[in-house]
């Protein structure tokens, strides 16, 4: 581009009238802030779209308990401080502190999708059990984690904790310290 | 050697044209691109892999950090009807005057026995200071307001009111609130809903990831 240079004209020596200054400006920050401006309402207005988790709650009929197979099930409790306990099939009194283990959401998808692996599809079913100090957060995660190992609905119910259960989260809470 | 003299042009680009394109895409952005207003209740949702995206406007039970239930009837959901239905079945025998000001507030938060009194308060209560719905199975007075949703929606395909119905928790409310809410609608046959997540990518190498490979291919 030939752009004729704005400069001004050196006089001679002795003149008054002083130099003509440039009547050009440099758009470049102009043009960079233009951008970062641009950049700034790209990224805070498309970008935050919520999406949305379908939930399907069964009917509570209390004639039709469901009948689950102790080799297919799996028994997930959330408790509190983001923990993660679960046992297979049911709870023996003589073995229950085997039993009963405990872990976190980075570990719980494995053990999932073993599970899931080593059992034939009709028989797998995870209970899924929260304690009153879970965080909504711990329900809407483990939902995730049947969703991502690809668990079938249906092979997956939201169940009521019981007693036993309930303490012996107390007592492991106590034993590795209060989370 | 022949000198060749190579005439020297000036280097330096015009930036007008530039800087015209930079604030045509930003006028753009600023104006089609909607904003959305501060939420008058901050609520932090977990995160989900679903890609569903959250309709806008719906029926929102909002549930904040401190385990306070709110309710939000969008424009679009029979808001009137409901809220004529809950002020007949509930006798909570509401004026007209009342009634107007319950239908435009944007969400309810209060329990019965304090919402005539807030009607009639010549000062907006802030939601922080709202004690939000109750939700406990002495009273769930959730499960009440659900009736009148649903009342409003008998007749018609229950699938539209199941999309419409949403549930946006904060990440670390207490789970037995949730159940509360869940309880609520279980109460009035409602057995499908939707959670409001943030997005998260899947993961990879994960049962889903693979499915959603194969139905790419």
């Amino acid at each position: 581009m030939d752009t004729s240079s704005g400069g001004g004209h050196k006089k001679g020596p002795g003149v008054k009238k002083g130099k003509k200054l440039s009547t050009r400006v440099d758009l470049t920050p102009m043009v960079d802030l233009g951008f970062l401006l641009l950049t700034f309402f790209v990224f805070t207005t498309t970008m935050s779209q919520s999406t949305a988790m379908n939930m399907n709650e069964p009917k509570d009929d209390p004639n039709q308990q469901m009948k689950v197979k102790n080799s297919g099930a799996m028994t997930i409790l959330l408790g509190k401080g983001n923990q993660v306990y679960y046992y297979y099939g049911q709870l023996m009194p003589e073995t229950i502190s085997q039993d009963f283990k405990s872990t976190n959401f980075a570990g719980i998808r494995a053990l999932i999708l073993e599970k899931k692996k080593s059992t034939p599809i009709d028989d797998l079913m995870y209970i899924i059990k929260s304690d009153e100090k879970s965080t909504f957060k711990n329900a809407i995660d483990i939902l995730d984690e049947m969703t991502i190992s690809a668990v079938p609905p249906g092979h997956y119910a939201e169940v009521d904790m019981v007693d036993v259960e309930k303490m012996l989260i107390s007592e492991t809470e106590k034993a590795n310290g209060i989370q | 050697m022949p000198k060749v003299k190579i005439p020297r042009k000036s280097t330096s680009v015009d930036m007008t044209a530039m800087c015209d394109v930079a604030f045509l895409l930003l006028t753009f952005f600023i104006l089609a691109t909607k904003q959305k207003p501060p939420e008058v209740l901050a609520v932090k949702t977990p995160t989900s892999v679903s890609s569903k995206v959250a309709p806008d406007k719906a029926i929102l039970i909002t549930l904040t950090k401190e385990g306070k239930v709110f309710l939000m009837l969008g424009d679009d959901t029979k808001k009137n009807a409901i809220i004529d239905d809950f002020n007949t079945t509930r006798n909570l025998q509401l004026t007209p005057a009342e009634l107007k000001k319950l239908k435009n507030t944007e969400f309810i938060g209060l329990p019965v026995n304090k919402l005539k009194s807030a009607l009639n308060a010549t000062t907006e209560i802030s939601p922080t200071l709202m004690d939000g719905i109750p939700t406990d199975s002495l009273n769930n007075e959730l499960a009440f307001w659900m009736r009148s949703v649903s009342n409003a929606y008998k007749g018609e395909d229950q699938r539209t009111l199941q999309d419409m119905i949403l549930v946006k928790g904060d990440g670390e409310a207490l789970y037995p609130i949730f159940k509360g809410i869940k309880s609520a609608l279980k109460a009035n046959e409602i057995f499908k809903f939707r959670i409001v997540t943030e997005g998260e990518a899947v993961p990879m190498g994960s049962e889903l990831y693979k499915t959603a490979i194969i139905e790419k291919k």
